[in-house]
């Protein structure tokens, strides 16, 4: 019983990530109709950030968290400036091409500049060691990462459903042309909307770095699992995203207990069935 | 009688221009099949290039007269892309040698191929005992290590010095599978026991819940069955949960010099491994290391893969010099560098089996402690040697079918 | 909706594309009949022409279904693994060996096909990568595959118990007959009344529904058809190579797929064929830029999408005002 809460709570950690993930993916989705494919390239640049603001700019993790986000959102918006904006009113599939091509790019670029094996990237020191848990012994950067994402995602619903540039967004989002003719900027909003969904991988990426190693292809198989998080989900909802993601984390973390040969289909499995009954997704609204 | 023996001399004339001809032959050409973009790049990749371009110029043959050329592909992990382009450079670019090839799968199928093909293949990457046993041929060489020399090296060592129980955390395909049970053996053949294990998926990125279950074993040791990304994640993760404080001894069982690198001694000290090459074993390792860093772009220092390409060069060159020529036919190539004892600054002395097994010692190691490393790259200390004879399959329990003549 | 690809309506004279379609096809097929005595490498052509059949298989699904299976590799690596396993282990002669493979790679293609048509659009392709992820990790684990070392030294054998496919040139001829069958049967699907009401669902899915198609069976076929023709492209695979082995169902292959389909021109009938040729050709020879072969392909992607959606032989297409 005890290996049991071990592994839930193990599980949430994991679901953090997802859940950062799956949201960025739903935000951008919502806003610009795309499948963001380099959004698993991105997370790793993310990581790669936070080693480089340590390494050449002697700038700790917690800087990090907040720079790496916004250099690579900012990279975001200038790849929706010069490419993705071109795609609008095409097929989606195109969106999704066309982010797979850079994602090749980024992580081809990255392994040949950084090489395979990675980079390392250690605990910030405020956050070393561990406490004991009775049941388990828990490091606290672990404990950090559940509620730091809980307050990210949280914020970002926060932002998208109660203020009123979410308000702008969510009604942009439905229709685009009468929302201009309110006099709002859409195409910047929608640059700005993929530089949050970004930024949210980016982070991700950030917090990730200090427990996996920091290697150009961390987030090639990553996206793969967060397209399965997100199909269950459905991408109808901030909050179902992020809920579908915590919880996928915790059902993986009792398959690697239970069954851990599986834990890397579980999730994959779980949306065969899902589709089975419920096609749209968990909280999906019909296509 | 006079016009008799002109006649004669008419007639061998041509056949000694021809023999001439042929034993003047001397070009050879090197191809260095590796993974430059991927999982290996760091541990073969470009650094195999140059240490085959070291080799080359270490034999001195260009001075002899000789023509060696050495060219490279990048296999990109695929078999059948290695296989092909394994084929092309026999056929049409009319290579002689190729050498290095990381991943199991490609080097098992480029190894068909230089057979079909009557070329030579060095093997110095890839893992697979296979190689050597039931998959061997006779154009085939596997130079540097292999699942045997690791599960075996670290298995027997690590029990001897008191690690009697064990928990393995396996990546679960056959490489994982196969290391596990090898290194299994090893530690019941020396009295240790083997008290639960837990298979993991490939590419995996957390491993907490399994190092808890590893935790909770109270194993004495955790060996590590799985490879790449995969292995310095558990390392550093293990680090996280306080494993190695806790403790319990951590055993890498394929884990190259370039991950060490990568994970940093905070993360992977008190690591266990065996490694056949390490850049600071003696004055000649460290002589042809040295060398080897100043010309590596990188800047990384040797592993134990592109150590090994420059000795499986080195010696393939030797082997021509001796012969005089480059006679283009891979199996006899392949049964003289058998005959000849091997010997250089990577390897040391050493010799080569009939089912194409080179036989060298093999070191188990331990990461050193942040404090006792004395700067970058200053990461092992020697835990114990093992003898050539006992570091690689005995020749007697091979299942190589050439051993059956 | 808007529509994939443009090639679509390109021509509107009933009759003039079938004739500029067919000229091409027999100029194709005395070239590609004459590569023993050009000189050019039969084993690259060879695998080239494995490839262009999987893309032709995987264009009928985008380029006349309008459907992205972002997951297409597993059809061909099940049919691999099934005919060299067969071929190997149960050692069954060859023509078996493909029937079987390619028998393997129809039935997951009906199982794939009745979950992900469940979604449309852009949930279809992340339910055929996912999937598709699913089927590889199965195939990691499961020992008769052999892990990361695949089945090596699969026998080529005696196709109808005459045909030496160990002999390059026979092999070579074989895998051309083979390939220009299927090709002919995708060639064939396309024109049918069957491509007709395939290429409506990708223009307008519910006007289809409207006149009573039942759009879902149109394509379901169609994805089996292609899993199926995916399957006999792995099965050929598995004569050249001579091995079976994981690279064939991870997803950077299916992504190499959409990548050939889309630079040789998404909806063509040649565009998969040259698509293939040119990125077999850049993996062998530009082997030596290993390391850029990643960015390369990303970058080819890219200006795809961005410059000629049409593809090579889209746009030249276009140009000349010909069906292609």
């Amino acid at each position: 019983m005890q290996a049991l809460y071990a592994q839930l709570l193990v599980g949430l950690i994991n679901g953090s990530f997802y859940a950062l993930l799956s949201l960025g993916l739903a935000i951008i989705f919502g806003m610009l109709n795309i499948i963001n494919f380099a959004h698993g390239a991105l997370y790793m640049m993310g990581a790669f950030c936070a080693y480089f603001l340590l390494s050449v700019g002697g700038l700790s993790y917690w800087w990090a968290l907040v720079l790496a986000p916004i250099v690579v959102g900012l990279f975001g918006i200038l790849l929706e400036r010069t490419m993705l904006q071109r795609l609008a009113g095409l097929d989606h599939l195109y969106g999704l091409l066309l982010t797979f091509g850079i994602a090749l790019i980024l992580q081809g670029v990255f392994q040949n500049y950084f090489g395979s094996s990675g980079l390392p990237y250690a605990i910030p020191d405020l956050l070393t060691g561990g406490v004991n848990l009775g049941f388990m012994y828990l490091p606290i950067y672990r404990g950090w990462v559940v509620i730091f994402s809980l307050a990210v995602c949280v914020a970002t619903w926060f932002v998208i459903e109660r203020t009123k540039f979410g308000a702008y967004l969510r009604a942009a989002t439905e229709n685009p042309t009468l929302v201009r003719a309110f006099g709002i900027n859409v195409p910047r909003m929608i640059a700005l909307t993929y530089g949050l969904g970004v930024g949210l991988a980016a982070l991700a990426g950030v917090l990730s770095a200090p427990i996996n190693q920091v290697r150009p292809l961390m987030g090639a198989d990553l996206i793969i699992v967060v397209f399965a998080v997100v199909v269950i989900g459905g991408m109808g909802s901030i909050m179902g995203s992020i809920i579908t993601g915590f919880t996928l984390g915790v059902i993986e973390g009792l398959t690697k207990y239970l069954y851990p040969e599986a834990s890397n289909t579980v999730v994959f499995v779980l949306m065969v069935l899902v589709l089975l009954v419920k096609p749209t997704g968990l909280t999906g609204r019909a296509a | 009688m006079k016009k008799y023996i002109y006649r004669l001399f008419a007639y061998l004339c041509p056949l000694l221009v021809s023999f001439n001809a042929y034993a003047l032959d001397k070009n050879v050409k090197i191809g260095v099949l590796t993974d430059l973009s991927s999982l290996y790049a760091d541990s073969a990749g470009s650094g195999s290039v140059l240490a085959a371009q070291m080799a080359v110029e270490d034999s001195g043959l260009t001075k002899k007269g000789w023509t060696v050329e050495v060219i490279s592909g990048d296999h990109q992990n695929k078999p059948d892309i290695g296989a092909s382009i394994a084929r092309r450079w026999f056929d049409v670019d009319k290579v002689d040698l190729i050498v290095d090839v990381p991943n199991s799968g490609v080097a098992l199928a480029v190894s068909r191929v230089a057979k079909e093909k009557n070329g030579v293949l060095i093997v110095s990457s890839a893992a697979v005992s296979d190689l050597t046993n039931a998959q061997c041929t006779s154009n085939t060489i596997h130079w540097t290590y292999d699942t045997y020399t690791l599960a075996n090296g670290t298995g027997t060592a690590l029990t001897t010095a008191g690690g009697k129980t064990w928990y393995f955390l396996a990546a679960d395909y056959a490489f994982g599978a196969a290391l596990e049970r090898d290194t299994a053996a090893a530690v019941e053949a020396t009295g240790g026991k083997v008290i639960g294990q837990v298979k993991h998926p490939l590419n995996t990125s957390d491993f907490s819940s399994f190092l808890l279950q590893a935790q909770a074993s109270k194993a004495d040791v955790i060996g590590l069955a799985n490879a790449g990304a995969d292995t310095s994640n558990s390392i550093k993760q293990a680090a996280e949960f306080g494993i190695t404080r806790g403790g319990q001894r951590l055993a890498g069982l394929l884990l190259f010099i370039n991950e060490v690198h990568a994970l940093e001694l905070n993360a992977a000290q008190g690591l266990v491994l065996t490694a056949t090459f390490y850049w600071d074993l003696n004055d000649r390792t460290r002589s042809f290391s040295k060398r080897f860093q100043e010309r590596n772009k990188k800047g990384d220092m040797p592993s134990m893969p592109q150590a090994g390409v420059y000795s499986g060069v080195l010696h393939y060159l030797k082997t021509l010099d001796k012969a005089g020529a480059n006679s283009h036919d891979g199996a006899q190539v392949v049964a003289a560098m058998k005959e000849l004892p091997t010997d250089d600054d990577a390897f040391g002395k050493g010799y080569i089996e009939p089912n194409g097994r080179k036989i060298h010692p093999a070191y188990l190691f331990e990461v050193k402690k942040p404090s006792e490393s004395k700067g970058p790259w200053d990461y092992y200390k020697l835990l114990a040697t093992i003898p050539a004879e006992k570091a690689f399959t005995p020749i007697s329990q091979s299942s190589c079918p050439l051993l059956k003549k | 909706m808007t529509t994939l690809t443009t090639n679509s309506i390109a021509n509107s004279k009933p009759t003039a594309p079938v004739r500029d379609e067919i000229r091409t096809f027999i100029i194709l097929t005395a070239l590609l009949v004459a590569v023993p005595i050009s000189g050019l490498y039969p084993f690259f052509v060879m695998n080239a022409l494995c490839l262009a059949l999987f893309a032709c298989a995987f264009n009928l699904l985008i380029g006349y279904g309008g459907l992205l299976s972002f997951g297409h590799a597993v059809f061909l690596g099940t049919a691999g693994y099934i005919t060299a396993h067969a071929l190997k282990v149960w050692t069954v002669s060859p023509e078996l060996g493909i029937v079987l493979g390619v028998a393997a790679s129809t039935a997951l293609g009906v199982v794939t096909g009745l979950v992900a048509i469940r979604r449309q659009g852009i949930y279809f392709s992340m339910i055929t990568l996912a999937l598709s992820q699913l089927v590889y990790f199965i195939y990691l684990e499961a020992p008769f595959t052999h892990g990361e070392d695949g089945i090596q030294g699969v026998p080529q054998g005696k196709l109808f118990a005459f045909i030496d496919l160990t002999n390059p040139i026979v092999l070579y001829y074989v895998v051309l007959a083979v390939f220009l069958a299927g090709f002919f049967l995708i060639y064939r699907s396309i024109n049918s009344p069957f491509g007709e009401v395939l290429k409506s669902i990708r223009e307008n899915e519910p006007r289809a529904i409207s006149l009573g198609y039942k759009t879902d069976h149109y394509k379901l076929l169609a994805f089996i058809l292609s899993a199926g023709l995916a399957g006999l492209a792995g099965a050929m695979k598995v004569f050249v190579a001579q091995n079976a082995s994981l690279t064939d169902v991870y997803w950077t292959m299916s992504g190499e797929v959409v990548l050939i389909t889309l630079l040789g021109g998404l909806g063509t009938v040649f565009g998969p064929v040259v698509g293939a040729f040119i990125i077999a050709a850049m993996q062998e020879y530009l082997a030596s830029f290993g390391q850029w072969v990643l960015v390369i392909q990303g970058t080819i992607f890219v200006i795809c999408v961005l410059t000629f959606r049409r593809g090579i032989v889209g746009e030249v297409a276009h140009y000349f005002k010909m069906s292609l």
